[in-house]
């Protein structure tokens, strides 16, 4: 198990830049995810961690070792891939024991590895079967077990769950979290959907055409996106994003939007010029008669106990999610309240976030 | 939901299937006949190889395989009388015509080379395709189009176009009827069709394997041989059979390059002389033996073949 470091990790592909100078660190036992849409560079930074892409420029330190340009094979790192890439013409067992023998490790000592990741994945009854009959899930705890199998200095899994079915999806990734606490392996996981990094992340790192945007745990990057995309990217309904008047001064603790003035946490920065955007979950918005923005309701979308109501404002459309106590239809006009706390300020020039006094690591850059 | 609807609209129906059944019966009938024919002639006796009309039932006689394998010549019966009896069953049955084998004939030896020829050629071809398959799939190579288009290139004219230099080339190497000439021959014909066919296969690898080998700590190489081979197994099966037929049947450069030392069955078989020219059943029978390694070597890789000849246009 190692710490994982990224030094102005630079990739490029003839003209394209897939991962734009990356700095990362992973903390030894982290659940570290690589959160963005495709195409983002997350793939590319993973598959530079495991040594099958050298980065153009830039360090890659395993447990403080400098790793850049050493070959995958001595890095002692396991890759999960999307599709689980199972050796098709060997069965679970010899897959299983295929990293193994590389190393050379004897054999009682193999056949005690097998049977203790066989038990911990409950796989014991396919071990001597053909991969390629196996289920989806089956797949997957296969292509977990060659991981482990190794105890390897971290493992990186490439979208492991993309192959699966809805329903199984959300059972590994309560097992992959649990298998992580168990064996406390430092973890890098890719993905491009923001529940699963939620719900498995010790850390999460958002990136966007090969940027890193931000990088903490799931309640900070939720609450305090550091840039308008993080802002629109995580959350199901995504902030609402309201056009803000600037400019506003340091020290200032109200936004204008669209006339209203609407309190906010005190700015530590100030914004230069006109545009500012308002950050607002739909959950820190309520309806109330008082609420200094006004709106017609468009249209409500019930989720159970919570409902997503609708309301078009002259500052755009916004999403407020409320109690289903609370009763309104279409056409109605309602105020909006707006949790002053829970609000962030955007440059919308430079995309990021305005960083307020009260909230010290309001994110990165 | 109507009863009609039982099968899926993909297959065809009942009365379908049984034209195409009969279409297929009809097609192998009519490959089939010129196969027969040569096995039986092979069976017959020189007369009633040439009667006519021709004979389709007769007496079966192995002296057609008789004088494939032997050398003989043709005695008076005052010393026919003389000799003491007949001490095996080809004996007895040379005789009959008033003649006595001297020897063997160069029948076998002439197998044999196509045995080496065809095989080792083969075995070359396949080998440099895949390495150069894998290359060629894997890796940026540079001008990497037009090295595979030269490589096709290759193959646009008859083999046969260039007989003359080669024959020139091969006279002043030294290489004219010697094995060694006609395997360098055949797998130059053959690469770049091992090349192409191979690089399809190897393309339809996913890398993923190969990378998760190197993760695994395989070196490059050791990802080749051990995830990399196994999984083009098909392709591999399925090109060898390609180029075993095309160096085995081949008869042209064999006919130029080859007399005495390398010659390969093809040009050795239509010439075997019998009494008043062509030995007929002895070319049937020739023929038939010829004909055998290539049908084994194609049933002992049919599972491979069958999907390999769809060029793995589906996998899973």
């Amino acid at each position: 198990m190692a710490e994982i470091r990224l030094e102005n990790v630079h990739k490029a592909f003839g003209d394209f830049v897939a991962v734009r100078e990356a700095n990362l660190t992973i903390a030894q036992g982290q659940f570290f995810v690589l959160l963005g849409p495709s195409g983002c560079g997350k793939t590319t930074t993973l598959r530079m961690i495991a040594g099958l892409e050298i980065p153009t420029s830039g360090r890659i330190l395993l447990a403080g070792e400098d790793v850049t340009n050493r070959r995958a094979a001595d890095r002692d790192i396991a890759f999960v891939f999307q599709l689980f890439a199972l050796y098709p013409h060997m069965n679970v067992r010899r897959n299983l024991t295929f990293p193994l023998v590389s190393q050379g490790v004897p054999r009682a000592e193999v056949r005690t590895r097998v049977a203790e990741v066989a038990r911990l994945l409950r796989i014991e009854h396919l071990l001597e079967l053909p991969v390629s009959g196996l289920t989806g899930g089956d797949r997957q705890r296969v292509a977990l077990g060659r991981a482990i199998i190794r105890r390897p200095k971290a493992f990186l899994m490439d979208e492991p769950l993309g192959a699966l079915d809805a329903e199984f999806r959300e059972l590994m990734c309560e097992e992959l979290r649990l298998l992580h606490d168990r064996i406390g392996a430092t973890t890098v996981y890719v993905t491009h959907d923001q529940v699963e990094a939620m719900a498995m992340a010790d850390v999460i790192a958002v990136m966007n055409q090969g940027e890193v945007l931000q990088a903490g745990p799931p309640t900070e990057v939720y609450n305090r996106p550091a840039t308008l995309f993080v802002a629109d990217f995580i959350g199901s309904p995504a902030m609402n994003l309201l056009p803000a008047m600037g400019p506003l001064a340091p020290g200032s603790d109200h936004a204008r939007v669209n006339g209203a003035e609407i309190p906010i946490p005190r700015l530590r920065d100030g914004l230069a010029h006109e545009e500012g955007v308002l950050g607002a979950r739909p959950e820190h918005i309520t309806l109330s008669d008082t609420g200094p923005l006004r709106g017609r309701v468009f249209g409500v979308e019930y989720t159970g106990v919570r409902q997503i109501v609708v309301v078009d404002t002259q500052a755009g459309r916004v999403r407020v999610r409320s109690p289903n106590t609370v009763q309104v239809s279409a056409g109605e006009t309602v105020g909006l309240e707006f949790s002053k706390e829970a609000l962030v300020l955007f440059d919308r020039r430079s995309e990021r976030a305005l960083r307020s006094e009260s909230i010290h690591g309001a994110g990165r850059g | 939901m109507s009863a009609a609807s039982t099968r899926s609209v993909l297959e065809p129906s009942p009365w379908g299937q049984r034209f195409a059944a009969l279409l297929v019966i009809l097609y192998a009938l009519i490959t089939m006949i010129p196969l027969v024919w040569i096995g039986l002639t092979g069976l017959k006796t020189p007369p009633d190889a040439i009667a006519y009309p021709p004979k389709v039932v007769f007496d079966p006689s192995l002296e057609g395989y008789v004088n494939l394998f032997t050398a003989r010549s043709r005695q008076t019966p005052e010393y026919m009388a003389s000799l003491p009896p007949p001490t095996s069953w080809y004996d007895e049955l040379v005789r009959k015509r008033n003649m006595v084998i001297t020897g063997p004939s160069r029948f076998a030896e002439r197998y044999m080379n196509s045995i080496i020829i065809g095989f080792g050629s083969t075995f070359l071809a396949v080998f440099l395709g895949t390495i150069a398959a894998y290359g060629f799939s894997r890796f940026k190579v540079p001008l990497k189009d037009d090295l595979l288009f030269f490589i096709l290139s290759t193959r646009m004219m008859p083999p046969i176009a260039v007989a003359v230099p080669i024959f020139l080339m091969y006279r002043a190497l030294g290489l004219s009827d010697t094995h060694l000439g006609m395997i360098i021959l055949y797998t130059m014909v053959n690469v770049s069709l091992a090349v192409w066919l191979l690089k399809g296969f190897i393309d339809e690898i996913p890398m993923e394997y190969e990378e998760a080998a190197l993760v695994d700590g395989y070196s490059r190489m050791q990802a080749f041989w051990k995830v990399v081979l196994p999984q083009a197994k098909t392709g591999i099966a399925a090109t060898a059979i390609f180029c075993l037929i095309f160096a085995w049947n081949e008869y042209a450069f064999a006919l130029l390059l080859t007399s005495g030392n390398a010659q390969t069955a093809p040009p050795f078989i239509p010439i075997i002389i019998g009494e008043g020219g062509l030995d007929w059943p002895a070319v049937a029978a020739g023929t038939t033996l010829f004909l055998l390694p290539i049908v084994f070597f194609t049933v002992l890789l049919r599972q491979h073949l069958l999907r390999g000849i769809t060029f793995g246009a589906v996998r899973k």
